[in-house]
């Protein structure tokens, strides 16, 4: 059975560099894009990482501001000051 | 990149030094007395600081993204209000999706602040304390900002009015109202099982997911960006909400089977209340994005089984009745509308039969089921009223003692046959909807028997008089606007006045 985690961003000015960073970060990551957001799935495991995402912004990013954009996830949550990761214990 | 200022502290240091060590055992006064709720429940706790954390949200970082998140949801309110939003969504019908998220929804976000509340006082550790109390704030901002966006359509449309007075006395509202009752007057531990857990993590998606999404494709930009702002709140719930439950599992072996029955219990009550979600998904939203059977799939079936999965390990089985629920995604929605087509003389909001390319949309998403059993029951209803015979139910509904909702689900496995199940306690009979209902009601029936039926305060004159109409001024409704059909209200000769001006121009 597949072991899907899952995060879901509003699709805006300040989630596009974010989605992009993932899609880079998570090559098996698959996006799908309903109105007014988007639903990223990948299987066992999904990191966001603050230096890909700060490469693409060209500023200083706090992963804490995945806050303005999250709508939802599905894993366990680890959060650290580089990275934010969902997964499940395979 | 110039080299980045290093925090002192890394994340988690900080995070530990906001909850750590602020408390202290007490001298003069027992722990027991002190804290006296979190241990009648059943549940062994050994270690308190075995609290994990997932968000570590401090209170400096919790109070700036808070605040950017309230400037970008209010100039949306602002802009949404002055720039006459309203005049932009698909279509006036949408409206009443509205009316049953501020009536039924709204409520129970300020519910859920008293509970956390209530809550994050009574654990004697502070990690989930702290935590409890930072949801509660949560949720005030939740039921304040919707609210404030939902305010603007009440300018213009019916049945907005008094949401708080429904919420506490009409009939069909009772049904989220004791969900939220019943959660708030069990121990700490289940109501963050029912709430955090059951509710937030493995259901809220259904609801302010697709739903919302749903908003966003109507033109509801007011509604889609409060959504959207409370759901960026509702990912920490959630983590919250799996975090008690691996809590619970990991300190003592004998808490499995109570979280166990928890998790039953109000994995099945959740899905009792979504099924008013599930009509608004297939029936309340003129632009559809899913079907109430595709977000079933996507968000129980595919998540929920990746989750269930992952609490093997602990001994804990997919929810009693999974199996039950995951065949009603393909009835659910139907028949809740036809229960709400049956009494819309009695609700604050109006119901229609859905037009041609709706229904046909119906029967694309629900093969097996729609054109069999619900799609001609709608094309009598709508040839009775084309014929000038509306049809109303004037017999008040028998309701479940647990659920509260209308008696009018059927057995999953037989569409055509109303379930109805029986208990005895003390010389009374009980009546319920479905098994998932009666094993809550056997296991606690000293509970369930002070349910506040609205059926059976109408009929004991408790809710204004004796006739309908006593009862439905009693509930605040402003007979001939807020209810009946859509065909013919208020609402719809507004909207298609606007529409005619707008084909004018």
């Amino acid at each position: 059975m597949s072991r899907i985690v899952s995060i879901t961003l509003q699709t805006n000015d300040d989630s596009r560099p974010i989605i992009e960073a993932i899609t880079k970060d998570n090559p098996d990551a698959v996006a799908k894009y309903y109105p007014g957001m988007v639903k990223i799935d990948c299987e066992g495991r999904l990191v966001v990482k603050q230096e890909t995402v700060e490469e693409i912004l060209g500023r200083e990013w706090d992963v804490q501001e995945l806050q303005l954009s999250i709508v939802s996830i599905a894993g366990n949550v680890d959060e650290e000051d580089e990275y934010f990761e969902l997964s499940w214990n395979l | 990149m110039a080299a980045k200022r290093k925090k002192k502290l890394g994340l988690k240091q900080r995070y530990s030094m906001l909850t750590r060590g602020l408390d202290w055992e007490t001298s003069y006064q027992k722990m027991d007395d002190v804290f006296p709720y979190d241990n009648y429940e059943g549940i062994y706790i050994h270690d308190w600081e075995g609290w994990e954390d997932p968000f570590r949200l401090t209170m400096d970082a919790y109070w700036k993204f808070q605040s950017e998140k309230e400037k970008k949801l209010y100039a949306v309110i602002d802009s949404f209000a002055q720039n006459n939003g309203h005049l932009g969504i698909t279509d006036a019908r949408y409206v009443n999706a509205i009316k049953l998220f501020l009536t039924g929804v709204s409520p129970l976000e300020y519910q859920a602040a008293r509970g956390f509340t209530h809550v994050g006082r009574q654990f004697r550790g502070v990690g989930p304390r702290v935590a409890c109390q930072m949801q509660a704030l949560d949720e005030l901002r939740h039921v304040q900002t919707q609210v404030h966006s939902m305010s603007h359509y009440n300018k213009y449309f019916d049945g907005l009015h008094s949401a708080p007075h429904m919420h506490d006395n009409v009939w069909y509202l009772s049904v989220p109202k004791s969900f939220f009752d019943d959660a708030r007057t069990a121990g700490p531990f289940e109501f963050l099982t029912s709430i955090s857990f059951a509710f937030e993590y493995v259901l809220t998606n259904l609801l302010f997911v697709p739903f919302m999404s749903g908003a966003a494709f109507n033109g509801d930009m007011a509604t889609v960006t409060f959504g959207f702002s409370a759901q960026s709140d509702e990912a920490r719930h959630m983590t919250l909400g799996l975090e008690v439950i691996k809590f619970m599992l990991e300190q003592d072996e004998r808490n499995v089977p109570i979280v166990q029955r928890w998790m039953d219990k109000w994995f099945w009550r959740g899905t009792r209340m979504l099924s008013l979600v599930a009509m608004m998904m297939d029936y309340m939203l003129p632009k559809r994005v899913m079907s109430w059977r595709e977000a079933w799939d996507i968000y129980f079936t595919e998540a929920g089984g990746a989750l269930f999965k992952d609490l093997e390990r602990y001994g804990i089985k997919p929810p009693k009745y999974a199996d039950i629920a995951t065949k009603e995604a393909e009835h659910i929605s139907h028949q809740a509308w036809h229960i709400f087509y049956n009494y819309t003389h009695a609700a604050a909001f109006h119901t229609w039969v859905p037009d041609k390319e709706e229904l046909d949309w119906l029967s694309e998403k629900y093969p097996d089921t729609f054109d069999k059993y619900y799609r001609p029951r709608l094309e009598y209803l709508d040839k009775e009223e084309k014929a000038g015979r509306r049809f109303y139910n004037d017999t008040l509904p028998m309701l479940c003692q647990v659920c509260q909702i209308p008696m009018g689900f059927t057995d999953m496995d037989d569409p055509t046959t109303i379930s109805f199940k029986v208990s005895e306690y003390k010389d009374d009979k009980y009546h319920t909807c479905s098994n998932g209902c009666k094993d809550i009601f056997d296991h606690e029936p000293m509970k369930y028997v002070q349910a506040w039926l609205p059926v059976h305060q109408i009929y004991q004159g408790n809710c204004g008089g004796s006739e309908m109409e006593d009862v439905l001024k009693w509930y605040k409704m402003n007979l001939g606007a807020d209810n009946l059909d859509y065909n013919g209200s208020p609402d719809q000769k507004l909207w298609d006045e606007w529409q005619a001006h707008r084909t004018k121009v």
